[in-house]
């Protein structure tokens, strides 16, 4: 009956078909939009899939155990690029997780919302400088004045310098993740614990921290993975441009797998063509890809958990 | 009557703390300390720049902004960084900001919630965590690749590095806009709806517009991002030396191309002291691009961006 009132009430409501023909149009161009992201991560799976398995029917694979890393001597230690990227990601870590966390607890449950507004923003800018900057500010700033005025028989090019300047790159995002994390826990936790008598020290480190874990661990987590795939600092500072023979000392020059990307694709290491040194490049890429992703899935499977949490 | 004031005189005194805490203050001295170490360390980082760069400004000023390069430090100048760095500032936004954009707008007001939609979500939060040298593997097998098979000599330009770039910052650019669009409350959409708007009309008369400020914030981080990269353009084939900024426009887009944080990373390398000044000084000049976006970037946030 209804319909018989309105005969053209359904197609009203459908719209003109060019208004209909233009609005699928808009959204097909959108769907391709989104498609670039997934052909983007296909691109990258496939192009370091495919030049790594190049790369290891070329070589040997017992030359991926050597005294070293000298691909241009055939020398493709895997070992000596995983104990350089532990050694500066642990230093690194050494560094931003406490200052980074600390900072963050200030900023969430100390300041004034002025003195916030205001401290945040440097906080960020520090996020903003560039990389290789902060790897030239590490060999001539931090090696030398700090390094080198503490362990005298440091060289110049060291991974503890490099490491430091890593960990000066990360401080940045473990402040904003869990500081993120700790303003997200409900003041009515606090409350309840002042009500109880507690003292402001004990509410933090007690109520606040606790309720806040899953964002903090998932701030470490991600700072890892991004120390880990940090190039330009390591490749400025910690020397060790044609190759390194394993090494875990600290005070000396060293190679991370970003870094022997780095200088495996400069300068007077510049390898092209089909060669297994150039391949390298793209089987180290497949291991850090590799890496990193599973550490960034655990670590946003973490940054899921605070959210849903409250 | 008197017996309720000793009560009250009594508790009072009881709630004073008696004593000081310590223990809080030594936490809390702890975390300033954190803190001001953050903050002095990026004071030290720009003073030991500056003041190392001042004998190159002094004694060159101009003049070493407009020279070319050179491996004799006292003509050795950044132009060809700059140029490279203006065309990257030119051509990253071009090929990241509108498809960065529209994914955004396509995730948060027209994709349905099913496996396809999470796959590019989650798809996009691992890609903003790929190291930005993995992407410079990526230039190199696919865009380098792709335009030395066109015949563009080695393939190794700066279109090709500004491609790099621009999936490099992609996923930085939807995530932020993403959040933007997703902070514009539904009732706004609503009343465009309610006064028949289709779903493009009410995206691009009131979502874009309300949510510009955000959007806008995160492009200049992008941009900022993309400009201090270099780990990406060395595996994408930046070179020194033989970029010439004052050939056509052909040779400038096809020819070989360096940027500002390339040459950076070139002069940290070099043993002569003289080098250890100008590198100080080519800092100076990307740091002037990138902090300076950056700050534009924070203060757009604080001054624009509603809180709904």
């Amino acid at each position: 009956m209804a319909q018989a009132a309105h005969p053209a009430g359904g197609s009203t409501l459908v719209g003109r078909p060019g208004r209909r023909r233009s609005e699928a149009l808009v959204k097909a161009v959108l769907i391709g939009a989104s498609a670039l992201s997934i052909a983007i991560s296909v691109g990258i799976v496939l192009s370091l899939l495919a030049e790594s398995v190049l790369f290891l029917s070329q070589i040997d694979l017992s030359q991926l155990v050597a005294p070293g890393w000298f691909p241009r001597r055939g020398m493709y230690d895997l070992a000596t690029l995983f104990a350089g990227t532990l050694l500066v990601t642990i230093i690194a870590m050494g560094l931003a997780g406490p200052v980074g966390l600390l900072a963050a607890i200030w900023l969430s449950e100390y300041a004034s919302l002025r003195s916030r507004n205001r401290i945040k923003p440097v906080i960020e800018i520090l996020a903003g400088v560039p990389s290789v900057v902060l790897g030239f500010f590490a060999l001539t700033w931090i090696s030398p004045n700090m390094v080198k005025t503490i362990f005298p028989g440091a060289n110049n090019f060291n991974i503890l310098a490099a490491g430091l300047g890593v960990g000066i790159l990360t401080i940045p995002l473990v402040a904003s993740v869990s500081e993120d994390a700790m303003r997200a826990v409900p003041r009515s936790l606090r409350e309840a614990s002042y009500g109880l008598g507690a003292r402001r020290t004990t509410t933090v480190i007690r109520v606040v921290l606790p309720a806040a874990v899953s964002g903090v661990v998932a701030a470490l987590i991600l700072a890892v993975s991004r120390a880990v795939g940090e190039t330009m600092v390591v490749a400025v500072a910690a020397g060790a441009t044609g190759g390194s023979l394993l090494t875990v000392n600290p005070l000396g020059p060293g190679q991370t797998l970003t870094a022997a990307m780095a200088s495996l694709a400069t300068g007077s290491d510049q390898v092209t063509g089909d060669s297994a040194a150039f391949l390298s490049l793209f089987f180290l890429g497949l291991l850090l890809f590799l890496l990193t992703l599973v550490l960034n899935v655990v670590g946003d499977a973490f940054v899921r958990r605070t959210r849903q949490r409250y | 009557m008197s017996m309720s004031a000793v009560a009250a005189g009594s508790v009072r005194r009881s709630l004073r703390a008696s004593h000081r805490d310590w223990a809080g203050v030594v936490f809390e001295v702890l975390l300033l300390l954190s803190l001001l170490f953050a903050l002095v360390t990026l004071f030290v980082l720009l003073a030991d720049v500056l003041t190392r760069s001042l004998p190159v400004f002094a004694e060159r000023g101009v003049d070493f902004l407009t020279s070319s390069l050179s491996s004799r430090p006292e003509k050795a100048g950044v132009v060809q960084g700059i140029v490279g760095t203006a065309i990257t500032a030119v051509l990253v936004p071009l090929l990241a900001f509108p498809v960065g954009v529209l994914t955004a707008v396509y995730l948060e007001e027209y994709a349905p919630d099913n496996r396809f939609t999470r796959l590019i979500t989650v798809n996009i939060r691992n890609l903003a965590g790929v190291p930005s040298v993995v992407y410079g593997l990526l230039g190199l097998a696919v865009f380098v690749a792709a335009f030395a098979a066109l015949g563009l000599g080695t393939g190794r330009n700066i279109v090709a590095g500004a491609l790099t770039l621009a999936v490099l910052v992609l996923p930085l650019v939807i995530i932020t806009a993403t959040e933007a669009i997703r902070a514009v409350p539904s009732t706004i959409r609503e009343a465009g709806f309610g006064l028949g708007g289709s779903r493009w009309q009410v995206v691009q008369a009131l979502i874009l517009p309300s949510a510009a400020p955000g959007i806008l914030t995160g492009m200049v981080l992008a941009l900022s991002r993309a400009l201090g990269e270099t780990a990406p353009l060395i595996l994408a084939g930046a070179v020194l030396g033989s970029f010439s900024t004052g050939g056509s426009l052909r040779d400038l887009l096809a020819g070989p191309y360096t940027v500002l944080p390339i040459i950076v990373y070139d002069w940290a390398r070099k043993p002569q002291v003289e080098f250890r000044e100008l590198t100080s000084a080519a800092i100076v000049v990307l740091l002037v691009v990138t902090l300076f976006a950056n700050a534009v970037a924070i203060l757009l946030r604080n001054r624009y961006v509603r809180e709904w």
